[in-house]
C-alpha cells in the first residue's frame, strides 16, 4: 500500500521545528515529513501539539524555531493562501463553507471563473460536476451547502481542495462526525487521492482507523515526537501507549449489574418526521446503549425524552409522568441529557468555567443574589472530582482542550446528582486517556445506582459500556440486543435495517 | 480552533483585560480634561447638574437597553415609545384636571399610567419577538413608526401641553431634589445601581448573558429563553415609562419631535460602554459611562465656539464608530 512511493523525497518537511506562545514552548524540535503517495497519521492526546503542527504545515502559523522545507527549499508561508497556491490544503474540523451558497459557488469562492467581467456560471458548474464525479459524489452542484449532510459537506471540502492542484491534503479528524459507513466512503476517496500521488496528513482519535488506512504514523506527546514509523510495524496498543505515556490497561471497566427497579419508562414516543413510536425502559444501575446511524433519530429520541423537543407519547420517571417539551421539569425530576454538540449546545465558549458549571442550577446558588463563593466552591469541587486540567480557573471555556471541555460539561450536567443520565456521544473528539476516565465515570455512576443511556456512533464504545443496547433505524427502534449478543455485527446489521423492520418497533 | 485558542491562552492576559475594562473610563476622563481646559465653567455646579439631569432620560432607558442587547436583542422603538407615552400621560392628566381639579392625585395617576403604558408597550414588543417569532429589528422598527405616528396624530401635528397650573405643581419632579442633587440625577443613579446589581449578581443577569452568548446552550441548560427575553423588553418598556415620568415635568409638553433619536443614543451609549452588540456580554456601569461620554461631547461643544454645536452628531458618530472598532480589535481571532 503506497510502498512504491515510500522512499521518495518529501514534499513538505519539518526539521527541528519548535513553537512558542509567549514564554511557553508547546512544540519541541519536531521532525516530520510528508511524502507523495503516502497517508501519514499524526496522533496524540488533546493538547499534545497536533493542531499546532498542522497549522505550521498549512501556513496558518509560523514556526518559532527550526526549518520548514517545501520541495527541499526552505518555505516560509506568510499565509494559508500562499500555502494553498502551492497545493497545500487543510480541511478543518469545522468546515470552511458558506452555508447559503451553492456547492459550485463554494468551490470557486474567491477564485471565480469569469467571462470578461461576468461570472461564468456554466463553466464553474461543469467543473464542479467533474470534480464531484471524480469523487463518486452524487450531489447537485447548484444545491445550497446548508442542505447537505455532514459527509457530503466533507466531500465538497475535498472537491474544493482538488480544484486547486492538490499536492498535500491535511485532514483534521475527518471522521469525528461520520458514522462507520460514511467513514468507509471517505476512506475510499482518501486512498484514491493517495494513489494519485497526493501526500496526506491524517489525524484521528480512532486508532483502528489509523491502522486501517494510514501508511505511516507519528505520535506526539506533550509537544514532542515520541514515535514514528510505518503503520505495519506499530500495533494499536503501542500507539496508545506512546500517546498516553503509560500502559493502558483494559479501556472499558467492568459492567455494572442492573438492579430490578425500573426507573424510566418511555412509551410510544414520537417526534414528527424524526422518531416514530419508540419505547424503552431503563433500570437502576443499568447502562443502556442506543446505536444507529447518524440521522436515525437517536439524538431526537433522547432530546424528546429530556424535554428538549415537542413530542407525543409518555415518559415516566419513577412512575411520575414528565411533561413534554419542558427541560426544567425533567431536570428537576432528576433526568438530564448531555448533548453531542458540545460547542453548539453544551457550553458557552466565551464564558468562564464558573458561569458554565452553574448555569442550569443558578437558583441553588442564592436568590436573589448569586453567592459567588458557593459557586467557586462548586467549581473547585468539579475540577477536583472530574480531574479537569485548567491552567487558570478564570480562563474561557473555548480555550480548554476538547477533553477538558467534555469533563466540564459532564460536571455541569451531573451538578445536581440526577438519577437518569442520557449521554450523547460521550467521547466525541477526545483523546484516549480522557476517554478511559469517562468510561470509568459512567461505570461508577451505574454502580452507584444511577441509570444511564449512552448514545454512540463508535461501536466499541457501545459494546464496551452497555449491558443492553437498542438500535435505531429511520426513526424506529428496530431491535434490542442484550448481554452476550451486544456485538458489533448484531448492532450494525440492525442499524443498516437488515433484520427486522418498522413493524417490530412497537 | 484548538490552536488559536492556545494562542489566546498564552498571551499576557492581564494587560489586554485592563484596557478592555478601563477604555471607556479613560475616554471619559480625557473628555473631562478637555472640557476643563476649554472652559473654566465646565466643572461648575450648575453645568455638571445640567449635564447629568439631561443625561438621565437616555441613561435610564440605556440601562434597560443594556439588558436587551446583552440577551442578543435590540429595541429601536424606545424614542417613539417615550414620545407616545408622554403624550398619553399629558392628555390623561389634562382630562383628569377637568374632573378632579389640580392636585397631587392627578399627578400620581399620570405617573402610574406612564409606567403601565411603558410596560405594556415593552410587553407588546417582547411578545411579538418571542411568541410570534419576528426578528427584533423588524418588530421594533415597526412599533417605532407606529408610536411616532400616534403621537403626531394625538397632538394633531402640533404640541400637547400640560395645563399651566398642573405644570407648576409637577415641575419639582425634574427641577427639585435633595442636598442640591436633583431628582432625575438621583433616579438615574438608583436605576443604574440596581441595574448593575441585577446584571452581575442575579440569575436573570446571568441568563441574559447566556442567551446572548449562545441561545441553544442556554435552552439546553434549562434557561427559559423566551421568558427571559420577554422580560428584557418589558423591563425596557417600564424604564421608558419611568424616564417619561422625569421628562414631562421638564417642559410640560410632548410633540412629534419628542424623544427623536433617543433609541440611537441609548444604543450608542450601551455599545460605547463595552456591551457587545451581538450580545453575550453586558455591563451597566459601562453604559452609564457611555451616556456621560455622549452628553459631555454635546456639552463641551456648546460651551466652546471652537467647533460648531451643529457638529455634535458628527462627533458622537465618530466616537460610536471608534468604540465599535476597538471592540472588534479585541475580540478578533477567536
Amino acid at each position: 500500500m503506497g510502498g512504491a512511493y515510500a522512499m521518495t523525497s518529501p514534499i513538505l518537511a519539518l526539521e527541528g521545528v519548535s513553537k512558542s506562545f509567549g514564554p511557553i514552548e508547546i512544540l519541541h524540535s519536531v521532525d516530520f515529513a510528508l511524502r507523495p503517495g503516502e497517508i501519514h497519521a499524526l496522533i496524540g492526546e488533546n493538547g499534545a501539539g497536533k493542531s499546532t503542527t498542522m497549522k505550521i504545515i498549512a501556513g496558518y502559523l509560523d514556526a518559532s524555531g527550526g526549518k520548514v522545507t517545501c520541495d527541499g527549499a526552505p518555505a516560509t508561508f506568510t499565509s494559508s493562501r500562499e500555502a494553498e497556491a502551492r497545493g497545500i490544503v487543510m480541511i478543518h474540523q469545522e468546515f470552511n463553507l458558506a452555508e447559503h451558497l451553492g456547492v459550485d459557488q463554494n468551490i470557486f469562492l474567491g477564485r471565480e471563473i469569469k467571462k470578461g467581467w461576468r461570472l461564468d456560471h456554466a463553466a464553474m458548474r461543469q467543473k464542479t460536476q467533474e470534480l464531484l464525479d471524480q469523487l463518486n459524489c452524487r450531489i447537485d452542484p447548484s444545491q445550497p451547502v446548508s442542505s447537505l449532510s455532514v459527509p457530503d459537506k466533507q466531500m465538497v471540502e475535498i472537491a474544493k481542495a482538488l480544484s486547486r492542484d492538490l499536492r498535500v491534503l491535511i485532514m483534521d479528524e475527518p471522521t469525528a462526525v461520520l458514522t462507520e459507513r460514511e467513514c468507509e466512503i471517505l476512506f475510499q476517496q482518501v486512498e484514491r487521492l493517495r494513489d494519485q500521488g497526493v501526500a496526506i496528513l491524517y489525524t484521528s482519535h480512532k486508532l483502528s482507523e489509523v491502522k486501517r488506512i494510514c501508511d505511516r504514523v507519528s505520535v506526539l506527546r506533550d509537544g514532542a515526537m515520541v514515535k514514528s514509523g510505518p503503520v505495519s510495524e506499530i500495533s494499536e496498543d503501542e500507539m496508545a501507549t506512546a500517546m498516553v505515556g503509560r500502559e493502558l490497561t483494559d479501556l472499558y471497566p467492568a459492567k455494572a449489574i442492573p438492579q430490578d427497579k425500573i426507573l424510566l419508562e418511555v412509551e410510544n414516543l414520537s417526534v414528527p418526521g424524526k422518531v416514530d413510536h419508540a419505547s424503552l425502559h431503563l433500570r437502576r444501575g443499568e447502562v443502556l446503549g442506543i446505536g444507529g446511524l447518524v440521522g436515525s433519530g437517536r439524538t431526537e429520541f433522547a432530546e424528546a425524552i429530556a424535554g428538549l423537543r415537542k413530542r407525543s407519547g409518555q415518559v415516566r420517571l419513577n412512575g411520575q409522568e414528565l411533561p413534554a417539551d419542558d427541560v426544567r421539569a425533567a431536570m428537576n425530576a432528576g433526568l438530564v441529557y448531555l448533548t453531542e454538540d458540545r460547542k453548539g449546545a453544551g457550553l458557552l465558549l466565551e464564558k468562564g468555567l464558573r458561569e458554565n458549571l452553574t448555569l442550569p442550577y443558578l437558583e441553588q446558588f442564592g436568590r436573589p443574589l448569586i453567592d459567588r463563593h458557593s459557586e467557586e466552591a462548586a467549581l473547585e469541587k468539579a475540577i477536583a472530582d472530574f480531574a479537569i486540567r485548567v491552567p487558570s480557573p478564570d480562563m474561557l471555556v473555548g480555550n480548554l482542550s476538547g477533553g477538558n471541555q467534555q469533563k466540564l460539561l459532564l460536571a455541569k450536567t451531573l451538578l445536581n446528582d440526577p438519577q437518569v443520565i442520557i449521554i450523547d456521544e460521550p467521547t466525541r473528539g477526545i483523546d484516549i486517556g480522557t476517554k478511559q476516565q469517562i468510561y470509568d465515570l459512567i461505570a461508577k455512576l451505574a454502580a452507584d445506582g444511577h441509570a444511564i443511556i449512552v448514545i454512540s456512533s463508535e461501536m466499541p464504545e457501545l459494546i464496551g459500556l452497555a449491558s443492553r443496547a437498542l438500535v435505531m433505524h429511520a426513526g424506529h427502534v428496530v431491535g434490542e440486543v442484550a448481554g452476550e449478543e451486544v456485538t458489533e455485527q448484531n448492532i450494525v446489521r440492525l442499524a443498516m435495517g437488515l433484520t427486522g423492520h418498522g413493524e417490530d418497533a412497537a | 480552533m484548538t490552536m488559536s485558542s492556545a494562542k489566546t491562552t498564552e498571551k499576557p492576559r492581564g494587560a489586554k483585560l485592563d484596557l478592555k475594562v478601563i477604555g471607556p473610563i479613560v475616554a471619559l476622563i480625557v473628555l473631562i480634561l478637555i472640557g476643563m481646559s476649554l472652559n473654566p465653567n465646565f466643572l461648575s455646579y450648575a453645568n455638571i447638574t445640567n449635564v447629568l439631569a439631561r443625561s438621565a432620560f437616555i441613561g435610564i432607558i440605556a440601562v434597560g437597553m443594556t439588558f436587551v442587547i446583552t440577551a442578543g436583542g435590540l429595541d429601536l422603538s424606545v424614542g417613539s415609545m417615550a414620545a407616545f407615552v408622554a403624550g398619553l400621560m399629558i392628555l390623561t392628566m389634562n382630562l383628569l384636571t377637568d374632573s378632579m381639579g389640580i392636585g397631587v392625585d392627578v399627578i400620581l395617576i399620570g405617573i402610574a399610567l406612564s409606567l403601565v403604558a411603558g410596560l405594556i408597550a415593552g410587553l407588546v414588543n417582547g411578545l411579538l419577538i418571542t411568541k410570534v417569532g419576528i426578528e427584533a429589528f423588524i418588530v421594533t422598527l415597526g412599533t417605532m413608526g407606529i408610536y411616532r405616528s400616534l403621537i403626531t396624530w394625538l397632538a394633531d401635528g402640533g404640541t400637547l401641553s400640560l395645563g399651566f397650573e398642573m405644570r407648576e405643581l409637577y415641575r419639582p419632579v425634574y427641577y427639585g431634589g435633595i442636598f442640591g442633587v436633583t431628582w432625575p440625577i438621583i433616579a438615574f443613579f438608583v436605576v443604574a445601581l440596581l441595574g448593575e446589581i441585577v446584571m452581575r449578581h442575579t440569575a436573570f443577569g446571568r441568563h441574559c448573558a447566556a442567551i446572548g452568548s449562545n441561545e441553544k446552550v442556554a435552552r439546553y441548560s434549562a434557561v427559559s429563553v423566551l421568558k427571559v427575553r420577554l422580560a428584557t423588553y418589558t423591563l425596557l418598556g417600564l424604564l421608558v415609562g419611568f424616564a417619561v415620568v422625569m421628562y414631562v415635568p421638564r417642559l410640560g409638553s410632548a410633540s412629534s419631535s419628542t424623544g427623536l433619536l433617543w433609541e440611537l443614543e441609548a444604543i450608542a451609549a450601551v455599545i460605547i460602554g463595552g456591551t457587545l452588540l451581538k450580545g453575550g456580554f453586558g455591563r451597566v456601569w459601562g453604559t452609564v459611562v457611555g451616556v456621560l461620554i455622549l452628553s459631555l461631547i454635546g456639552n463641551i461643544l456648546n460651551l466652546t465656539d471652537f467647533v460648531s454645536p451643529y457638529l455634535n452628531g458628527a462627533i458622537q458618530g465618530v466616537v460610536i464608530i471608534l468604540a465599535v472598532v476597538l471592540q472588534r480589535s479585541r475580540s478578533t481571532d477567536r
